[in-house]
């Protein structure tokens, strides 16, 4: 995997008229993971958001090197199309890499239609999907959202090798998760 | 890319697709067509006169139907963030969905006009005007159509709202494309294409404006 990083310096977050955090510094190179922490509402989702390019810092710069994967609470699934077709158009799109649908027990569910996966299922899905980008930094947001102690566990491991093999992790979650070097970042800190 | 994204759309959007097809609004554009000689009465001269009218308004109408599938799932789905993060345009992707919503529901429409135009007594020339008007037409009510349903797409009257935001937009349509038929005239025609053509250059750029609007609101 090439090069990558990302580096975040003097973020601010305004969501309407509050002000949700503010001087929040991140860098991250190769290997590296880091685990978001904080409570709800206090801006885990914005942050991932600002970090993707999705939604524009209130202040501050970003600088990134490598493309971004994101996981949140939709998996960009095709409700109406079964779960193999779906993930069908991602896999066209980001070229044949493998989405490893064993490993992530989704191989019986590829007939499903989407819409008939429970929470966890479409998760797992989700990870499929992020698999078959090869993109070297993940933003994770929630990943363990309605997973078993079975997937948490797989997960923890998919982080664990993608950071071995040269990616970044950025995982916000109110759970705990172990990743490598157990980095966190509190998001209180930098609340006003 | 964009032939990956075509298919992902007409797949969605064609007779038989996966958000409920193009279909239902053909049924109801002749419906349209057949409940009008039972409310005027079976003058036939009347119908001859009026007919062509009768298919462009039904055809307005039919064009409203499939507004509220065509980019809310996306943008609720996040289809839009995840295309975005693989650097494809929003542009891009509602050009695309002008093209695909044109092709599920132009052609058919065309086939339809045919048979609403034996229901409606209209004479060989006033079909050709009513087609050639229809395919003039009918790009600009598909960009008319996916422009509006991406900026209503983040809102929840979205449906209801879509139908009322259309009928004036295509008021110049409407003119020149049924206008031809009362001057028998193949110029307003030309005229009819010419804002269909401007409008669908436009269409992109307003409805990826409106979907990073609505992604950073």
């Amino acid at each position: 995997m090439q090069e990558c990083s990302l580096t975040a310096r003097e973020l601010a977050c305004r969501r309407g008229d509050r002000l949700l955090f503010r001087g929040l510094d991140l860098s991250l190179s190769s290997g590296d993971a880091i685990h978001i922490t904080g409570p709800n509402g206090i801006g885990k989702s914005s942050l991932m958001r600002i970090l993707a390019g999705l939604m524009p810092a209130y202040s501050g710069s970003l600088a990134r090197s490598g493309g971004i994967g994101l996981v949140d609470e939709r998996p960009s699934l095709d409700e109406h199309s079964p779960l193999g077709k779906a993930l069908g158009f991602w896999q066209r799109i980001d070229g044949a890499a493998d989405n490893e649908f064993v490993r992530l027990g989704l191989g019986d569910l590829l007939d499903v239609p989407v819409r008939y996966l429970s929470t966890g299922q479409r998760k797992r899905a989700a990870f499929a999907r992020l698999l078959g980008q090869s993109a070297p930094i993940w933003l994770l947001d929630e990943p363990l959202n309605g997973l078993d102690r079975d997937a948490v566990a797989l997960v923890e491991r998919i982080v664990a090798e993608h950071c071995h093999g040269g990616g970044i992790a950025v995982i916000a979650s109110h759970q705990t998760i172990a990743i490598e070097g157990g980095r966190t970042l509190a998001i209180e800190d930098f609340a006003k | 890319m964009i032939g990956r994204l075509l298919l992902r759309d007409l797949s969605h959007l064609l007779p038989g697709g996966r958000r409920g097809g193009s279909m239902l609004p053909l049924l109801f554009f002749l419906a349209v067509a057949m409940l009008f000689p039972f409310a005027v009465g079976p003058d036939a001269p009347l119908l001859a006169r009026t007919g062509g009218g009768v298919i462009w308004v039904a055809a307005l109408l039919a064009s409203i139907l499939p507004l509220d599938r065509l980019v809310a799932p996306d943008v609720e789905q996040g289809v839009f963030d995840q295309l975005a993060l693989r650097g494809v345009s929003e542009e891009i992707v509602i050009a695309v969905r002008v093209l695909a919503h044109w092709l599920s529901f132009a052609p058919l429409l065309l086939l339809a006009s045919v048979l609403a135009a034996a229901l409606l007594n209209l004479s060989g020339e006033s079909l050709r005007l009513v087609l050639a008007g229809l395919l003039a037409g009918t790009p600009g009510l598909a960009a008319i159509g996916v422009t509006i349903a991406a900026l209503t797409a983040g809102l929840r009257t979205g449906a209801a709202l879509s139908g009322l935001l259309l009928i004036p937009l295509a008021v110049p349509i409407l003119i020149f494309g049924a206008g031809a038929l009362e001057r028998q005239d193949y110029g307003a025609i030309a005229l009819c294409g010419a804002i269909s053509l401007v409008l669908v250059a436009i269409a992109p750029f307003a409805g990826g404006a409106a979907i990073r609007a609505a992604r950073e609101g």
